[in-house]
């Protein structure tokens, strides 16, 4: 393998590219948060994005499934390559593309409904199930979760009588069950307790052989454990992207060197 | 030297700290005589705030005694209102009251669901404000306003427009045909009712969006990220989630409904029988108590007037408390 040959947006040529992001910018208002971002996303892999707090990382993960369009003012420009299609395309159906990129938040957000329903609630909306075939399918997604053995006794009680930590695999596990593509976590880990943390960092790990994941993280040790690709970004600008043991042992950059040896941010 | 002058000088600024000040010394005796005569004042105004709710309650019990003495409870549910036989019951009046209200949130509460949606969800920024302000300037017309309009410029075109329209589609059905059976006169329960609706749809309206507006965005952004609609998630995430608030919001709009008097008196038609149709006249307890207290002799009359006056007063006071204290813990809950 020749990784230092890479290019800067590129993963390595013998991946599958699952989102190809090219000449991105991004606007709140005036303000301008990504700089012609390009980079591409392999398939079944678990792509990092580190950086300081501000540095357009989330901004960039927002993109990913249009969430950004809820807020009047937001615009993104340039192209998101998602199965051929571009998903910044006005004509896109944004609905379709949320419910095949799926995404997890900082903060666990179960729905005001049973934990049943939280994982039925978006299977519903596109797929029609008999009641058999709907249970094995909340089963199956918790099971993904690592949260069937916690809750297979209480699936009528709320979501929100779980702890944090199961409450967020709980939101992993809604993301999932709908079977979307690519899963889209926004530091995750970052409102749990390590132990949750930990959980959820394996459940990472163990879901990349099926889906597509980019997450966002504060915690560059986390990113190091988990990631196969790393992205490191600083004031809307995509300074280095690689495969992750490349780029923790060695930069290419001056500065994600000094961001990752503590030197700033 | 200038440094040291300095020194001497910023020394000089610093309080001497030599000698303990007695932070609890005599000054401080006058502050605190000062705070107690205050409190007391504020005390005492806060005071007769709930010395005249219990003072009219009283009043209103007092002056109601004779006419429940003469004709028992079953003044509260006896239909008979007649000033010639000096016989009095508040079954019309309680029941004109209810049907107006109740007609009042039918028509209020959807459609204060959907202002509150579009205001929370759906309207662009800049027309957010100028539409919120002017939904609670409508709160602020007086209700005589209403009054006239409603009986003046409603109410004949309502009669001429709607009436015989709404008797053609709906008079074959069964049941349902009765209540629209009768002279499309104009006036009358149902008019009240739409009136009603006018005055309390601000009022919902404005607690469902504030209510709305509690629902925390990531929420709402995780409803969305499984792909809902806009729709999907105000149905099955922002209505679940502010339940409470917004039944608080609608018990409120039921209060307004209740006690409202002059622009139901003005088109509810004054006149004293129950009938199966919302097109007949009828009376509600306000407009009972706004028409007949300038005439009614000393005795029985007056006496019933302010036992209507007590029902009316029970009800608002209990619709009123029991939103208050659903808005409360609907606002109380949002903290995921």
């Amino acid at each position: 393998m020749t990784e230092t040959s890479l290019s800067n947006q590129d993963v390595q040529p013998a991946e599958e590219v699952a989102l190809k992001v090219r000449n991105l910018d991004f606007y709140y208002g005036n303000f301008k948060g990504l700089n012609n971002v390009s980079l591409d996303i392999a398939r079944h892999r678990v792509t990092a994005f580190i950086g300081p707090s501000g540095c357009g990382k989330s901004t960039l993960l927002r993109t990913f499934n249009r969430m950004y369009d809820l807020y009047p003012g937001q615009r993104a420009v340039g192209e998101i390559l998602f199965n051929g299609r571009n998903l910044l395309d006005r004509k896109q159906d944004v609905n379709l593309v949320r419910a095949k990129i799926g995404m997890v938040f900082q903060k666990p957000t179960p729905f005001p409904m049973t934990i049943y329903e939280n994982i039925a609630f978006g299977i519903r909306l596109y797929e029609r199930l008999s009641t058999s075939e709907m249970n094995d399918r909340v089963e199956w997604a918790l099971r993904k979760a690592a949260l069937w053995d916690e809750v297979k006794s209480k699936l009528q009680q709320s979501g929100l009588s779980l702890s944090g930590g199961q409450q967020q695999r709980l939101c992993i596990a809604r993301a999932v069950a709908v079977r979307p593509e690519i899963v889209l976590l926004d530091e995750p880990t970052s409102a749990l307790d390590p132990i949750s943390t930990a959980k959820i960092e394996e459940l990472v790990d163990e879901l990349k052989s099926e889906y597509t994941i980019a997450i966002v993280t504060h915690n560059m040790q986390q990113a190091a454990r988990i990631s196969d690709y790393t992205a490191f970004m600083y004031l809307g600008d995509l300074v280095e992207f690689g495969v992750t043991d490349q780029l923790f042992i060695k930069p290419q950059k001056k500065q994600t060197e000094d961001y990752i040896t503590g030197r700033f941010g | 030297m200038d440094a040291a002058k300095t020194i001497n000088q910023i020394a000089s600024l610093v309080p001497d700290v030599s000698e303990p000040v007695d932070i609890h010394a005599a000054p401080t005796k006058a502050f605190r005589r000062q705070d107690m005569i205050f409190h007391r004042i504020t005390l005492l105004f806060a005071l007769l705030v709930l010395a005249g709710l219990f003072g009219i309650l009283a009043s209103l019990a007092v002056e109601a005694i004779p006419a429940i003495l003469e004709f028992g409870p079953s003044f509260f549910w006896s239909n008979i209102w007649s000033v010639p036989d000096d016989r009095f019951g508040a079954r019309i009046a309680i029941y004109g009251t209810l049907v107006t209200s109740v007609i009042a949130l039918l028509i209020a509460v959807p459609v204060s669901f959907g202002i509150a949606l579009f205001l929370t969800e759906t309207c662009p920024t800049w027309l957010r404000r100028p539409l919120g302000t002017a939904i609670e300037l409508l709160a602020g017309v007086p209700s005589i306003i209403y009054g006239i309009w409603g009986l003046f410029i409603f109410a004949p075109l309502f009669s001429e427009y709607v009436q015989p329209q709404l008797q053609k589609a709906l008079g074959g059905v069964p049941l349902l045909g009765e209540l629209f059976s009768g002279p499309p006169i104009g006036v009358g329960i149902l008019a009240a009712g739409i009136v009603l609706s006018l005055m309390v749809i601000p009022f919902v309206a404005s607690v469902m969006r504030d209510v709305f507006e509690t629902v925390p965005p990531v929420l709402k952004e995780s409803a969305y990220g499984v792909g809902c609609t806009t729709w999907e998630v105000v149905w099955n995430i922002v209505l679940p989630y502010t339940r409470v608030g917004v039944i608080g919001g609608i018990m409120l709009g039921l209060g307004r409904a209740l006690g409202e008097t002059m622009a139901v008196t003005f088109v509810i038609g004054n006149a004293n029988r129950i009938a199966t149709s919302l097109y007949a006249p009828g009376n509600s307890i306000a407009s009972v108590l706004a028409n007949e207290f300038g005439e009614a002799a000393p005795g029985l009359h007056i006496s019933s007037l302010f036992a209507l006056g007590l029902a009316l007063f029970v009800i608002t006071f209990v619709v009123l408390a029991v939103s208050r204290w659903l808005i409360r813990r609907g606002t109380a809950k949002q903290g995921i």
